[in-house]
């Protein structure tokens, strides 16, 4: 509290910004900016492609951050660029990048009379913002942000004098929130070991496989040849024998007549193409 | 903390870039672009010839004088290559990946301060683009709209290593993000600005009457920790795992060709100059002198001790990649999560308090009792985490393994005197080696 009183008090006046009129800048800024996120916004709800809403609702996002800095309030508009387009939505698309690009979504109702809560709260929370948008246009005077930002610290100390004080308790709820919401999360990702022995570290792996000590070193390699360089080719032991642990179980599970053509192929008495017969294989 | 808070030139170089007239900004645009692009092209030839001398091996000498026009030789072919888009390829996310990761690193360069007060053709200016009071966050939130450019690189690729890739990247880019707007808060606090112009004010002190009063040596724990993260953060040797060569082939950027790689080459590049000329202006005084006076240290000079400290930071991460292995990729996570962010944290509070002793003007008494509260706090924790297990130091424990192992206190025995072995005369015919010549 008193370092911010003390910021605030050491910065002098800014550079004047007092402007408090729409000016032309501004006025095209906003009538390039705002279709641009009203475009994101329908793109984001008609896109196809999960990734692709995410994206278009990145380009929201961000038209409306560089909307808040032309609207004098630069700091809200970084902050909205780090924090929602940087952290949050780059989140959205590790989660989306994870889950795979053809995934669709479900339409099965897993929760009963989801639909009907959900069409509810959508419509009352259109009410709301209509209500409340509504008398923001009608009935309240704007009065610009030029006082707030040249008197007092300027924007930044402004906004962290506010925090700190009038809206302290409404900061630390909100942080609390999401100190449970991410505890939340983390204990429903948690895979629980109960029973389970913690994952092994390697130096545990090491002293298990010398204590078991049936083989402390790798697994022989295949027999590769000068006249074979399959890795199906046995290894051989010094006597001559074939080293069972050299065998691969799937290839010696796998019947050899389902190979035949295969074998046919690389030994060349298969079928050769030809360059003047381009018909496809025969069969 | 005796050092002198100097709260005067807050806001000035704002002042002095507010009448700049529009063509003035735009000359200001194009040399930043201009020289961005040709450090680009000068850092890749620095870097390959001083890992080359780091591994005694000449590197590129055969374009242009001593080799240094080997980049730009390099780029134009780059230019020419066949471009191919794979057809499992998203097609717009792939054209716009390079793009997205290229224009955000060049935008985070409009805030940097390359000078103080200079005559540029006739007008009173100061070498920077911009002075917003929110300065610092332009960088941090360019950085964060470039790691885009990757994680829609490696998404829209259509194959797996790009996407393990991305994937790696989001996550690396998001956590030492963290850590390093943590290191940048000290510095604000000291200011009590986040312009840029302002910072590099405020560092215009002397401490101790000699010393510079630069962040880096004031904050040193703020700076160790920001120069940390700015390797995370540009995916730069030890810390490019979005893009390790030797697990992911070439990471996110593993299916671009020629002018689109180009553009992903010339970002990486240029985000490390942003991060360099950031530490410089955060911590070792922008474009001041290591002295105080005006001695050299006024209008275009700052330019030169600009360049200089990049430089020093560009060659730091020419030298790491020369020197350290790539980390891997959960002990890289443990670093940002477990030491640099709580570390932050601490010294924040730190900062914080010292502050506010430092502001309220506290008696000595006042001070003491402060500081031994905190001494006395730092043993009670201290007392209270439990003891370290002693490891055993023996080594790897082997019995009953089963194998002949000798005993680890294992004396040799003194060699017996010699003696004579009195060996049986066996007949040459009944010996077990044979000549062979015995079958004729």
């Amino acid at each position: 509290m008193s370092l911010l009183t003390f910021l605030a008090q050491q910065q002098p006046e800014p550079v004047q910004r007092v402007v408090d009129t729409v000016t032309t800048g501004e006025a095209i800024t906003f009538w390039v900016l705002g279709p641009l996120a009203l475009a994101g916004a329908l793109g984001m709800l008609f896109a196809r492609n999960a990734v692709h809403s995410a994206l278009w609702l990145v380009v929201t996002m961000l038209s409306l951050g560089v909307l808040y800095m032309v609207q004098q309030a630069p700091f809200l508009g970084f902050v909205q660029i780090i924090v929602y387009t940087g952290a949050i939505m780059m989140l959205f698309l590790f989660v989306l990048m994870m889950v795979g690009r053809d995934s669709s979504d479900s339409v099965v109702e897993v929760i009963r009379g989801q639909r009907l809560a959900a069409a509810l709260l959508g419509i009352g929370f259109a009410v709301i913002l209509v209500g409340s948008v509504g008398r923001a246009l009608t009935s309240v005077e704007p009065r610009g942000l030029a006082e707030a930002n040249t008197t007092n610290g300027g924007n930044v100390g402004n906004i962290g004098q506010k925090l700190f004080t009038d809206y302290l308790f409404a900061f630390e709820l909100t942080s609390a929130l999401l100190i449970t919401a991410a505890l939340g999360a983390m204990i429903l990702a948690f895979v629980g070991r109960d029973g389970k022995p913690a994952k092994k570290t390697q130096k545990e792996l090491v002293e298990e496989r010398f204590q078991d000590g049936t083989r402390v070193g790798s697994l022989p390699g295949p027999g590769v040849f000068a006249t074979a360089n399959s890795v199906a080719t046995p290894a051989l032991l010094p006597d001559g024998t074939v080293a069972e642990e050299s065998l691969f179980e799937v290839i010696e599970a796998t019947d050899r007549s389902t190979l035949s053509d295969d074998v046919a192929d690389v030994a060349g008495t298969g079928h050769v193409a030809d360059a003047h017969a381009l018909k496809g294989s025969e069969s | 903390m005796t050092q002198q808070f100097v709260a005067a030139e807050i806001g000035e170089t704002a002042k002095l870039l507010a009448d700049d007239p529009i063509w003035l900004v735009l000359v200001k645009v194009v040399a930043i672009f201009a020289f961005l692009v040709v450090m680009t092209l000068f850092m890749i030839n620095w870097e390959r010839k001083v890992v080359a001398r780091m591994q005694h091996r000449p590197g590129p000498n055969r374009v242009g004088p001593n080799g240094w026009l080997q980049s730009l030789a390099d780029g134009l072919k780059l230019a020419f290559k066949e471009d191919i888009r794979p057809v499992l390829a998203d097609k717009w996310v792939f054209f716009l990946a390079p793009v997205i990761s290229c224009i955000p690193a060049f935008l985070a360069f409009s805030v940097i301060p390359l000078a103080g007060e200079v005559n540029l053709f006739g007008e009173q200016t100061a070498l920077q683009l911009v002075d917003l009071p929110v300065g610092v966050l332009v960088v941090l939130a360019c950085s964060s709209i470039g790691v885009y450019g990757i994680v829609l690189s490696g998404w829209a690729s259509g194959s797996p290593y790009p996407l393990l890739g991305a994937l790696r990247s989001a996550a690396q880019v998001i956590s030492y993000e963290i850590a390093m707007g943590l290191s940048i808060v000290a510095v604000i606090m000291f200011t009590g600005s986040m312009s840029t112009g302002d910072i590099v004010g405020a560092q215009a002190t002397t401490v101790l009457g000699f010393a510079p009063g630069w962040f880096g040596l004031l904050l040193f724990p703020s700076f160790a920790i920001y120069v940390v993260s700015m390797v995370g953060e540009t995916n730069r040797a030890p810390f490019d795992l979005p893009e390790a060569e030797s697990e992911l082939v070439g990471g996110f950027h593993t299916e671009y060709s020629s002018l689109k790689f180009a553009l992903f080459f010339l970002a990486e590049y240029v985000n490390m100059v942003t991060v360099s000329a950031l530490a410089t202006t955060l911590f070792l005084g922008g474009y001041h002198a290591p002295w105080s006076g005006e001695f050299m240290n006024t209008g275009w000079w700052g330019l030169l001790w600009f360049i200089i400290k990049t430089l020093g930071f560009l060659f730091i991460f020419i030298w790491l990649r020369g020197t350290l292995p790539r980390m891997r990729y959960d002990q890289f996570m443990r670093l940002g999560w477990k030491v640099l962010v709580p570390t932050s944290l601490v010294w924040i509070m730190a900062v914080a308090v010292i502050r506010t002793g430092a502001i309220q003007q506290l008696s000595t008494a006042q001070r003491l009792i402060a500081l031994g509260v905190v001494v006395g706090l730092v043993l009670l924790v201290s007392f209270l985490l439990p003891d370290k297990k002693v490891q055993d130091t023996k080594g790897v424990p082997l019995a009953g393994s089963g194998f002949p192992v000798p005993p680890l206190d294992l004396v040799v025995p003194k060699a017996a005197p010699k003696r004579k072995v009195k060996v049986a005369n066996i007949p040459a015919d009944k010996a077990a080696v044979t000549t062979g010549k015995e079958a004729e």
